[in-house]
């Protein structure tokens, strides 16, 4: 046998054939993307390329640019009041999704349980896999999608190692506020856990303040804070993202970094660093857009008797389709070939998640409207019998 | 400044239902708000942005600007003369600018020799107007705030996480 049995066993996204199906269709409505509907601001655009003039072409260190280390310091030190050292605490990666991996392959020793709050980002429970870790899924949907102290604590055991927490979450929306946070932090210090917090949504929170995990006291010892450029500054494709973290956690993290990536992109940190020192306003602006349509979309979506619980942050809305009766994958599938609308099923993000859909509402207002419009044609055509 | 203006300078067509549902307000609400900024000359009028270089025949198909020096007068500076200038149909935008000259102005006219007689006979020889530098335009690139290009495709693909 020529493939790994690890690497076989790891289930294929069983929506995978869905992706093609619309992949395939022209004139789609699209409400299935996981990215901004901006381009990258052009000033961070423009960095870049005056780099590459510039002949800026060759590695960095491992740990990426001192100058962009320095300035995520100072950023993180401004915005939050949260300190980590340039030098040894922080480390560029090829976007948060690099940084989850090296997390977890830094941490996981075999048989070590991860816990993961679900419904959860795809990559989440294969890659702890890969890692040797087992995946625990504590299901959040009868607490309104969300984690508490009391859920947490009855899934650990001796063999849990760490939580993962994603907030503002991939795709439900919901996030978590400081006092909230709080519990949770309370649970993991006393059973000493690592908290792995994924907050690449983070400046997309639209009704409170957004607190990362390691502003939490007593939390910072033990976390893994991943965060990016991707989503607010609208830079997907450009592929950037930190850790921070415990200096021994992100010297074990540069070991394996160096060897499987060496560093991220020269002209990708370049711009990323015109991002913190000139991309805030952008960022704002933005931030309002997509609140002004996540009130929208909701509202239609209610009108649809679509229940959805109204997301804080992230641009995503996780609405439940059971009233009519389909399964999600067939709900999806209709509605693209009668409709031309796009949306992700939500068994792409747990196997509970049949009675949901992921909507996302990074896409123009007339796109929102027009998809609004064909959603209700759908649902009256399939009206349960 | 107000969401509600945010959203009208970039789609003066924006329905007072949309802004409603898009800022949690009642349309009655927005209606009302946008009377106001009306009424106040908040919000002027409500116009398309036209991409002329598309469009064959025009009575504006060629533009000048226009460095005019003026002299000013007693009392009412610059005003009256810029007054007399602007209210010329052919003037479709003027401001008053600091540095060598006093009014800076955007001429249009159906071609070159329109424009031109505009700045021979009516422009220059005005009492107050001292002397007048012209720019005709050759092409355009961006105009207020929207780059005139065709709508660009759509470059991410349909379906993510």
């Amino acid at each position: 046998m020529l493939i790994s049995k690890k690497v076989e066993k790891m289930q294929p996204s069983g929506i995978r054939a869905f992706f093609d199906l619309v992949l395939g269709m022209k004139e789609v409505i699209s409400l299935g993307v996981g990215e901004p509907d901006f381009v990258t601001p052009w000033q961070i655009r423009e960095a870049g390329i005056y780099s590459l003039e510039e002949g800026f072409t060759s590695y960095t260190s491992n740990k990426g640019l001192y100058k962009l280390r320095l300035t995520i310091s100072r950023y993180l030190k401004n915005r939050y009041g949260l300190e980590y050292c340039p030098d040894e605490e922080i480390l560029i990666t090829v976007g948060v999704s690099e940084g989850f991996d090296l997390s977890l392959r830094t941490i996981i020793n075999p048989g070590d349980k991860i816990l993961i709050p679900s419904p959860s980002y795809v990559s989440y429970g294969p890659l702890t896999e890969l890692a040797g870790g087992i995946p625990i899924y504590i299901d959040t949907q009868d607490e309104g999608f969300k984690l508490t102290p009391k859920a947490l604590e009855k899934y650990i055991d001796k063999k849990t190692k760490a939580l993962i927490l994603n907030y503002p979450t991939n795709p439900t929306g919901v996030s978590y506020t400081k006092r909230e946070l709080g519990g949770i932090k309370q649970v993991l210090l006393k059973h000493k856990l690592l908290c792995i917090s994924d907050e690449i949504y983070g400046d997309l929170t639209y009704d409170f303040e957004h607190t990362p995990f390691a502003t939490l006291s007593g939390a910072k010892e033990n976390t893994i804070y991943l965060n990016g450029f991707s989503k607010s500054y609208a830079m997907t494709g450009w592929r950037v993202g930190f850790v921070c973290g415990p200096k021994e956690i992100i010297a074990a993290m540069t070991k394996i970094h160096q060897y499987t990536i060496m560093c991220v992109s020269i002209t990708s940190q370049m711009a990323a660093c015109e991002a913190l020192q000139t991309g805030r306003k952008s960022v704002e602006e933005m931030k309002r857009e997509y609140k002004r349509r996540r009130e929208f979309i909701c509202e239609g979506l209610n009108k649809l008797d679509l229940e959805c619980i109204k997301p804080d942050g992230a641009f995503y809305v996780f609405a439940s389709i059971k009233k009519t009766g389909l399964d999600c994958l067939n709900f999806a599938q209709k509605l693209l070939k009668e409709q031309k609308v796009a949306v992700v099923p939500g068994t792409a993000f747990g196997r509970e998640f049949n009675d949901y859909i992921r909507i996302s509402y990074a896409s123009s207002l007339d796109n929102l409207k027009e998809a609004l419009l064909r959603m209700e044609d759908f649902l009256k055509n399939n009206r349960r019998r | 400044m107000d969401e509600i203006l945010e959203i009208l300078e970039k789609n003066g067509r924006a329905g007072a239902e949309d802004i409603a549902k898009m800022l949690k307000k009642k349309p009655k609400d927005i209606k009302e708000a946008i009377k106001k900024y009306e009424k106040e000359g908040v919000i002027l009028k409500y116009k398309a942005v036209i991409n002329k270089d598309l469009i064959k025949d025009t009575d504006s198909s060629v533009r000048a600007l226009i460095e005019v020096n003026i002299t000013p007068q007693k009392d009412v500076g610059f005003d009256k003369v810029a007054e007399r200038i602007y209210s010329f149909p052919e003037v479709s935008s003027c401001y008053l600018v600091s540095g060598t000259y006093d009014l800076l102005l955007i001429v249009e006219g159906k071609d070159l020799h329109t424009v031109s007689r505009f700045i021979a006979e009516k422009l220059a020889p005005l009492e107050n107007v001292k002397g007048t530098i012209t720019h005709f335009l050759l092409k355009k690139y961006k105009e207020d705030g929207v780059i005139l290009k065709h709508k660009e495709e759509n470059k991410r693909i349909a379906i993510s996480y």
